[in-house]
């Protein structure tokens, strides 16, 4: 998951990854008619009115619908203003349908999360759960001599210990306390490869409705029946529990507002329109009224809101609420931990430095010797990095062949006292690597170092280091006794390839990066340097990932950050958005406001873009919904007055055929409109990591002219058909 | 001179002095309202009033302050009016009918200056100067003060306060407007402008006939009508009378007078918040569209055609022949934009266009400058609205300088700009709703028939909730209907706003400020300025399209 800052369709998971969660993306019509039982249910006004503007609609197709029926039943009024009956019963099924396309975008979007529901739902089907009586922690761990008890999992409650054994289904959440295991978390994450899970540490946290493969655990219970991690997802999922988000508050209220002003103009015209002989019918004061509201995103924004969440939880990510989805785009600080997110995490060789005259392929091929018995990561990096630079040279074809020591050599492996690891050849020559000063001590057992060289390996050792890399000295001894320096290894911690691009990525969207580490200044500096890091926090301790957050948090900046230790749940709470790992403890859950399911800490970036993503549609769709209006009036306010006033005539310049067609076509564009844009809204709008300016510039010309002028087209493509049936 | 050369050379002008003398003024007012020094008395007058001047108010208390300071106005205004037949200077006019007197005291004290009466027939000496002059100063320091104590929530962080009423009214009287508007006294009465206390001269004329020619302390009442965007005439005629602006010069200047205060704000606001290229921003915004509007209205009058225009060379029924139609549409069109309602025509002869023009100027909601004070924060509320919805569009939680744009200051933006419209379009359906209403608006107070009677009520309504003052001329607005809404539209159309405008200052205020980064929109580029004359256009016209469509732009259309 490290294609992010594209646009969504890029970066979308590979559909061969777990299926559970990979839902399919697609808007089709399959769905379309899954979600149309939900479509009607929602009709209730009760559940109508958490959209204002859509219970507007509906009322008003709900009074057109009386009018249409009591029509042929009541003598017209005398200014001949009646339309005629086709016209106000296709107004009233228009209307209905606009209510049902909003509702549909919502069932759509929900449906989406239920088939993911239903997926975790299989996982917390009751299992039986070897509760312990009485455990003691310090005589008896391992609860090896107690009494179990077998009780259903959805009797088990906080604090109760229970004993798993492999093959047995975790009955709730908990942390381990005794025992190592490996874990198939698949019904949750996905992922079929097996996780370790430890007492003690970070990766002490098992989920219910994972299995134990291997080994016997005793977990203490940290979930209340009903409140599991998987409780927590389904209601996430299937958005029972979804709230309005701060921005998604604000932005209903400016379409309240909006929709306010629509109804007091129209509230209020027929009295200067029968002044001026134009008095108008219920039915087409009613269209007016709906095609000026804000439909197209007051239908959408819910649904906009649904898909948002349902895209993290497609990157598996949970997000416990809305608000912190939203937080995400607002995001201004970004807290990164060195180790796995900006760095491969172990340090490789990236060079070698003869000293005192020593041929480079000379050093290249004792380093390499040296370290064909060293298996530690850096160990191989020096093989690799030998074989990559000088691979003719060095056997060339055969190359590989030299991996594995000499048969009759002995290896000197590393340990604590001596600080080295090397080689002993058969022919007696000694190859040593190490720590400068333990290597050095090796050489002058033997010989004593000449000063030039000795200031030169000086020098060097203190140049890698300033450079935040680890100098290794490499020295042989010969089979006369005498001792020689070599050179040195350059070890560094190397930045994962693109990482530095993805920063100024970031930087372009007004995110500064703050890299953590344990490393010191000079290593973290250098670090930060090579990955184009904005700053960074060195030899950081829990308390100090605080106070940094605290200290942002008091310029105005929102942070955000991932963790996974008990140690880092402050800093989760803290911050305002907070990403924890999955392999967390319990602890780090509670306190963040996201789960990330794949334990994958540069996804952090990813849940930014989402969250703007987010805002960016919601904002689009609402320029593009207000900029509709402007066609829409040229098509109804002529259409409304021109019999009576002719001049007004001249505002019909879309030709539309007849008065009673131009409205129809304005309430069928505004209805239709809701249609096509509902693949929008679910997928979100296009997002690029370009400066505020270029976006808003490039998002005005879509939405905003396009919103302008894309009405224009629509109803007069739809009048072109509606003049043809009989009647309009 | 061809009349297209005459409109560029005098809009030329105008724009030549305001872009001099911007700086200087919006310098003057920021330093004035930013000092810690009180002038000798300032702190006279604060012991008067006990106020202590270093005090400062929350937004509820600025507010309460601004009302309570305000009502008083009222009363005394309205006080003065009905005793004036005890009051010296008073040329022996009687006590003032009720319901003009509170009218009359509304919209002085509102700014609006709407006058249902005429002057010389009506107010004497005293009530103009003790009660009208008096309010054109006050009202227009409340503007200045309002605006001033929302550049405040701006620059506020995490405080609850605005500063002090009381300090900022005194101030912008003592320091900013009686200078000004002593100086521009001055050049008005060199110009021409009569300031006397003559009376009522009877004279004879060379037919034999007898003239009554009025005199009174004009140039006084006449600087500070256009200085502090009031407009409420000295004489019937307002500017078109030779006493208040008696030449070519007089009259640009005058134009320059209302145009001073408001265009001069942006730099104050921009000097206020540390970020002169916001001040421009809005300028900017302003400028462009009160250019655009100007170009439309001249455009509108020149192109009149028809046998009388030709022949008068121009549209020149309701405009004085000292001024022509360029020099008339530039006054009309500065003086809806500006909220001042002062008129040296007839609006209600303009072509349909250009008197359509001139309400669109109003419905704008007096932004484009607008009013002293008031169209700055008005047009900050336009921009604040722009904000939002560009902000999502750049995937951030909405921020303007640096505060942030959530629920509760989203809805006091939308009360604001539903204030206003609300109010045109409520009173202007009843007046045609309520039949018997409508037979009274029919029968008495439209002077024209059909689709132009109709744009005269919609002008009156749109003139009196954005506080501007002017009217469509025919309009005969000393009714009980008209007295009483025209007030309630005047009253609610200038407190209601500064009600919403100070309760966001109070928000902003409180909360801490959002960096600023790559990622926060830019609100000083081209293409925000942009925006935000996209959104006041949007704003305006989506509310006022249709009974737009029923009056001037029928009309328009029709001829």
């Amino acid at each position: 998951m490290t294609t992010i800052l594209e646009t969504p369709q890029a970066s979308t998971p590979d559909p061969t990854g777990s299926p559970s969660r990979r839902s399919t993306r697609a808007f089709g019509v399959a769905g379309l008619i899954a979600a149309l039982p939900g479509a009607f249910r929602k009709l209730d006004p009760r559940l109508m009115a958490r959209t204002p503007v859509m219970l507007l609609v509906e009322v008003g197709a709900a009074l057109t619908t009386v009018l249409a029926i009591a029509q042929p039943f009541v003598a017209p009024p005398a200014d001949s203003s009646q339309p005629s009956l086709a016209f106000t019963w296709s107004i009233a099924i228009w209307l209905w349908l606009t209510v049902l396309f909003a509702n549909l975008a919502e069932s759509v979007a929900e449906g989406r999360g239920k088939a993911q529901a239903d997926t975790l739902r299989a996982t917390r089907t009751s299992t039986a759960a070897n509760r312990v009586r009485g455990y003691d922690t310090r005589s008896d761990p391992s609860a090896s001599s107690v009494a179990l008890e077998s009780v259903a999992s959805s009797d088990l409650t906080l604090d109760d210990i229970v004993v798993i054994v492999a093959g047995e289904v975790v009955p709730g959440d908990g942390d381990i306390v005794w025992g190592i295991a490996s874990i198939d978390e698949s019904a949750i994450t996905g992922e079929s490869a097996p996780v370790v899970r430890e007492s003690g540490g970070d990766r002490s946290a098992v989920t219910g409705g994972t299995r134990v493969l291997s080994d016997r655990i005793v977990v203490r219970i940290t979930s209340r029946p009903g409140e599991t991690f998987v409780d927590r997802m389904i209601a996430l999922v299937e958005g029972a529990s979804r709230q309005k988000t701060p921005n998604e508050i604000a932005l209903n209220i400016l379409l309240a507002a909006l929709s306010i002003v629509f109804v007091v103009v129209v509230l209020t015209l027929n009295g200067p329109a029968a002044y001026a002989g134009a008095s108008q019918s219920v039915v087409v004061l009613v269209s007016l009224l709906v095609c000026l509201i804000p439909t197209t995103i007051g239908a959408l924004l819910s649904a906009i809101g649904i898909a948002g969440m349902d895209r993290l939880v497609q990157r598996n990510v949970l997000a416990m609420s809305g608000r912190a989805v939203e937080a995400a785009g607002d995001v201004t600080t970004l807290l990164l931990d060195k180790t796995g997110t900006i760095t491969f995490g172990n340090r490789r060789a990236s060079a070698f430095v003869p000293v005192g005259g020593v041929d480079a392929d000379e050093l290249a091929i004792a380093a390499r010797l040296s370290s064909l018995g060293d298996p530690t990561p850096e160990g191989s990096s020096i093989v690799e990095l030998a074989d990559a630079q000088s691979g003719s040279e060095l056997g060339g074809a055969n190359a590989h062949e030299h991996v594995v020591a000499p048969s009759d050599s002995i290896l000197v492996p590393f340990t604590a006292q001596t600080r080295m690891s090397g080689l002993d050849l058969a022919d007696g020559r000694m190859i040593r690597k190490g720590a400068g000063s333990a290597v050095r001590a090796w050489i002058a057992e033997s010989t004593p170092i000449p000063a030039a060289i000795d200031d030169q390996l000086t020098a060097e050792i203190e140049r890698i280091s300033a450079s935040g890399g680890t100098p290794l000295v490499v020295a042989e001894r010969s089979a006369a006794g005498a001792a020689r320096a070599l050179g040195v290894v350059h070890l560094k911690d190397v930045v994962k390839p693109g990482m530095a691009e993805r920063f100024a990525d970031l930087r372009r969207m007004g995110i500064r990066t703050v890299m953590v580490t344990g490393d010191n200044p000079l290593t973290a500096k250098a670090i930060a340097a090579e990955a184009g890091i904005d700053d960074y926090l060195a030899e950081a301790t829990p308390e100090d990932k605080l106070a940094y957050i605290r200290k942002e948090q008091e310029g105005g900046n929102l942070v955000a950050m991932t963790g996974d230790g008990t140690n880092d749940a402050p800093a989760l709470a803290q911050a305002d958005v907070g990403v924890a790992m999955n392999s967390g403890t319990s602890a780090a859950k509670e306190a963040g406001n996201m789960v990330d399911l794949d334990s994958d800490p540069t996804k952090l970036i990813e849940i930014v873009r989402i969250g703007k993503q987010l805002l960016i549609t919601r904002g689009s769709l609402t320029t593009f919904s207000i900029a509709n209006d402007v066609a829409k009036y040229f098509a109804i306010i002529p259409a409304m007055f021109a019999t009576s006033i002719p001049a007004l005539a001249a505002l019909n310049f879309m030709q539309l055929s007849s008065p009673a067609s131009a409205i129809l076509s304005a309430v069928i564009f505004n209805a239709l409109v809701i249609v096509a844009l509902i693949p929008l809204a679910l997928r979100g709008a296009a997002y690029r990591p370009l400066s505020a300016s270029a976006l808003l510039g490039r998002n005005l010309l879509v939405y905003g002219l396009g919103g302008l002028i894309a009405p224009f087209i629509g109803i007069k493509l739809i009048d072109l058909v509606v003049s043809l049936l009989p009647g309009f | 001179m061809p009349a297209v050369w005459m409109a560029i050379a005098q809009i030329a002008t105008l724009i030549t002095l305001l872009i001099l003398l911007h700086r200087p003024v919006g310098d003057w007012i920021a330093t004035v309202f930013s000092t810690a020094k009180d002038w000798r008395i300032e702190r006279g007058l604060y012991r008067l009033i006990g106020v202590a001047p270093r005090s400062e108010q929350s937004w509820p208390v600025y507010l309460r302050s601004v009302l309570a300071f305000s009502v008083v106005g009222i009363l005394l205004v309205y006080l003065l009016q009905r005793t004036q037949e005890l009051l010296p200077y008073s040329l022996g006019l009687p006590a003032v009918d009720p319901l003009l007197a509170m009218n009359t005291a509304i919209s002085f004290a509102t700014n609006t200056n709407w006058q249902s009466y005429s002057p010389e027939l009506t107010m004497g000496y005293a009530v103009q100067m003790a009660g009208l002059a008096v309010q054109n100063f006050l009202s227009a320091a409340v503007g200045l003060a309002v605006a001033v104590a929302v550049i405040r929530g701006f620059t506020g962080v995490t405080t609850r306060t605005l500063g002090n009423f009381w300090v900022d009214v005194v101030r912008a009287v003592t320091r900013i407007l009686l200078p000004a508007a002593l100086v521009a006294a001055v050049a008005l009465s060199i110009g021409g402008v009569i300031q006397n206390f003559a009376g009522f001269t009877e004279l004879t004329t060379l037919t034999g006939g007898t003239q009554t020619i009025p005199g009174g302390p004009v140039a006084s009442q006449e600087a500070i009508k256009q200085l502090g965007t009031n407009g409420g005439g000295f004489f019937n005629a307002n500017s078109a009378h030779p006493f208040e602006n008696p030449s070519g010069w007089t009259n640009t200047f005058e134009a320059f007078l209302f145009l001073l205060i408001p265009f001069s704000l942006p730099r104050t606001f921009g000097t206020l918040v540390g970020d002169r290229r916001q001040g421009r921003a809005v300028l900017a915004t302003m400028a462009t569209l009160a250019i655009v509007s100007t170009g439309l209205l001249v455009w509108a009058e020149l192109a009149a055609g028809g046998t009388a225009p030709q022949l008068a060379g121009g549209a020149m029924e309701g405009k004085e022949t000292r001024y022509g139609p360029v020099a008339s549409a530039i006054f009309a069109a500065g003086t809806t934009l500006t909220s001042t309602g002062s008129v040296n025509s007839m609006h209600d002869s303009f072509t349909a266009f250009g008197g359509g023009i001139a309400i669109v100027d109003m419905m704008l909601g007096e932004v484009a400058p607008g009013g002293v004070g008031s169209g700055l924060y008005g047009l900050l509320v336009i921009a604040i609205l722009a904000v939002f919805i560009a902000g999502l569009m750049v995937g951030r939680t909405p921020e303007y300088l640096g505060k942030r744009i959530g629920a509760r200051e989203i809805k006091l933006v939308g009360l604001y700009i539903l204030a206003t419209p609300i109010l045109v379009l409520v009173f202007t359906g009843l007046s045609f709703a309520i039949p018997t209403v409508r037979a009274d608006v029919e029968g008495t107070s439209m002077a024209n028939g059909g689709l132009h009677g109709f744009s005269e009520v919609l002008y009156a309504y749109a003139s009196a909730a954005n506080n501007n003052g002017s009217a469509f001329a025919g309009l005969t607005a000393a009714t009980p209907w008209f007295g009483t809404t025209l007030s309630i539209a005047m009253l609610l159309g200038r407190f209601l706003p500064i009600v919403f405008v100070l309760a966001l200052a109070g928000s902003f205020a409180a909360q801490r400020r959002v960096p600023t980064t790559a990622g926060t929109l830019p609100t000083h580029r081209p293409m925000f300025i942009g925006l935000v004359a996209a959104t006041v256009l949007i704003v305006s016209a989506l509310t006022y399209f249709p009974i737009l469509a029923l009056g001037p732009l029928a009309e328009g259309l029709q001829s």
